[in-house]
């Protein structure tokens, strides 16, 4: 009762010192939002080219059919693969007609068909990592009959790297933005035990335990950084309106990293209090 | 109740406060430490309510040896010891009441006994009249009784005075030196620092420590 009525109270007695902690801690989180709002939609931007990899092993016109049947069946049977197509040189000639028609001459009836027969291999979704596409390549490349391979591999290896420092870098960033919030309220927190120092003095004095002493600036702590976390998703989300309305069509984060944004501010909160508590109780 | 046993202390600035002192307060003494100031008497208080670990030697405080308390038990020490100082530490803005009620809730006490509780100890006092006053409205011997009421109220075992006298007139001592008169005589052991001899000397009932420059120079109980 005493912490719940003396967390609250340092919103009553210092408003601005609290409300300029929550403000800082707000803005700290937002560059957070703001960062997982950009990692979010590229990631979703990478993902949907990542959908489209796809193996396409170029067979010899003299293959069999029955070495076709048996390649279909034993890709198809690879835990990577989605499902095999067969595109015969018809059905080649036909694209490339529908595709490029600038090329119809080329294409034309009657003329020789230059175009080979092929295999195409689609993945399943999340098994688009260039090492499960190495996978199909190699076990492609085991059949005598396959000519030619051809899966953008430079497509995929930048993908990968994209993707790794898109999460490098927001973990970073995220982290020290975190740390940066954790320090701003640490530091209110050593402004509001000063101001309060007299009465932990005499909590201690006539002995308060530590824990009755750190309850109060704990919960004051976590209610300045929940407010903090409810000010950087107000933020992030009128940036996200913003872009979408004026520049381009981006997704909302998962409401899931809202509520983690959230517990964060809360817990930084907490943890910043107590450690600055923790720090006075030593001193006195 | 207060066992000192060889214990020294050393300031890694200030030098050696305390040199291999070793004395006793037992259940229901009065005793005075006197000394120069500079004498180890504020020291020797500081490491009693074990606000300090001495460099050597041991205190034992109510059952609790300086050597195996920590800093998450210390509370339970300070339940059984009433600490007064010479400049009272109350909270300012605050009424007398409020003063006393504070430690009584922040130690844990039923809300509904706060306020009874609070009353009767400033009853005990002799300032009930004044509970609702602020106490930077009152007299230094009035802030003095708020003070001790605050160190009673967990019904310790030893009240410790750090010169509790040495900001009031000679009224106020004397009034404040009957206060502890009283408490002492219902079984509180008190120890009391002062450097004021003629205090000591008009209250020759009580027993006597001398320091000086950190060494313990008599016990009135061992001639």
């Amino acid at each position: 009762m005493y912490a719940v009525r003396e967390g609250f109270a340092a919103f009553r007695r210092a408003p601005v010192l609290t409300g300029l902690s929550s403000a800082m801690v707000g803005l700290a989180l937002f560059v957070v939002g703001l960062f997982g709002l950009a990692a979010y939609n590229l990631q979703l931007a990478l993902t949907a080219i990542e959908e489209r990899v796809e193996v396409v092993l170029y067979l010899r016109d003299d293959t069999r059919q029955s070495e076709i049947d048996l390649a279909v069946e034993e890709l198809g049977g690879l835990a990577e693969v989605q499902g095999v197509r067969y595109i015969s040189k018809r059905d080649a000639l036909a694209q490339a007609r529908e595709q490029l028609p600038e090329f119809g001459e080329l294409f034309s009836e009657g003329s020789v068909n230059p175009l080979p027969q092929s295999l195409e291999v689609e993945l399943r979704p999340g098994a688009h990592t260039s090492e499960a596409v190495r996978r199909v390549v190699e076990t492609g490349t085991i059949y005598p009959f396959v000519e030619d391979i051809q899966y953008g591999q430079d497509w995929v290896d930048k993908l990968f790297v994209i993707r790794r420092i898109g999460a490098v870098s927001a973990a970073i960033m995220g982290g020290a933005f975190a740390l940066v919030a954790a320090l701003i309220i640490g530091t209110a927190l050593r402004i509001a035990i000063f101001a309060r120092r007299e009465e932990i003095y005499v909590m201690r004095l006539v002995g308060a335990t530590n824990w009755f002493i750190r309850r109060p600036f704990l919960l004051e702590g976590a209610l300045a950084g929940m407010l903090g976390g409810l000010l950087a998703w107000l933020l992030t989300y009128l940036a996200y309106r913003a872009v979408y309305t004026w520049l381009f069509a981006i997704a909302w984060i998962p409401i899931a990293w809202v509520g983690i944004g959230l517990a964060s501010g809360t817990l930084f909160g907490a943890v910043a209090s107590g450690l600055s508590i923790r720090r006075h109780l030593r001193e006195v | 109740m207060i066992k000192l046993t060889h214990v020294s202390k050393q300031y890694p600035r200030k030098g050696l406060a305390l040199d291999d002192v070793s004395f006793e307060v037992g259940k229901g003494e009065f005793v005075f430490l006197t000394g120069h100031s500079g004498s180890g008497k504020s020291t020797t208080m500081r490491l009693i309510h074990m606000a300090e670990q001495p460099t050597s030697g041991e205190v034992r405080v109510t059952g609790y040896s300086s050597a195996a308390v920590s800093d998450r038990d210390i509370w339970k020490v300070r339940r059984r010891v009433g600490y007064v100082f010479q400049d009272f530490r109350l909270l300012p803005g605050r009424s007398a009441l409020d003063n006393v009620a504070f430690a009584l809730e922040v130690t844990g006490s039923p809300p509904k006994e706060i306020v009874p509780r609070a009353q009767r100890l400033l009853t005990q006092v002799g300032l009930l009249p004044r509970a609702g006053a602020d106490v930077s409205d009152l007299s230094g011997g009035e802030q003095q009784r708020v003070a001790i009421a605050r160190a009673l109220a967990n019904d310790p075992y030893l009240l410790l005075a750090d010169e509790p006298t040495g900001n009031l007139d000679e009224r106020a001592t004397r009034g404040i030196m009957d206060l502890f008169w009283e408490i002492n005589a219902k079984g509180m052991a008190v120890l009391m620092a002062t450097h004021d001899l003629e205090l000591v000397r008009s209250f020759s009932q009580a027993a006597v420590i001398e320091l000086d420059q950190g060494k313990l120079v008599y016990d009135s109980r061992k001639g």
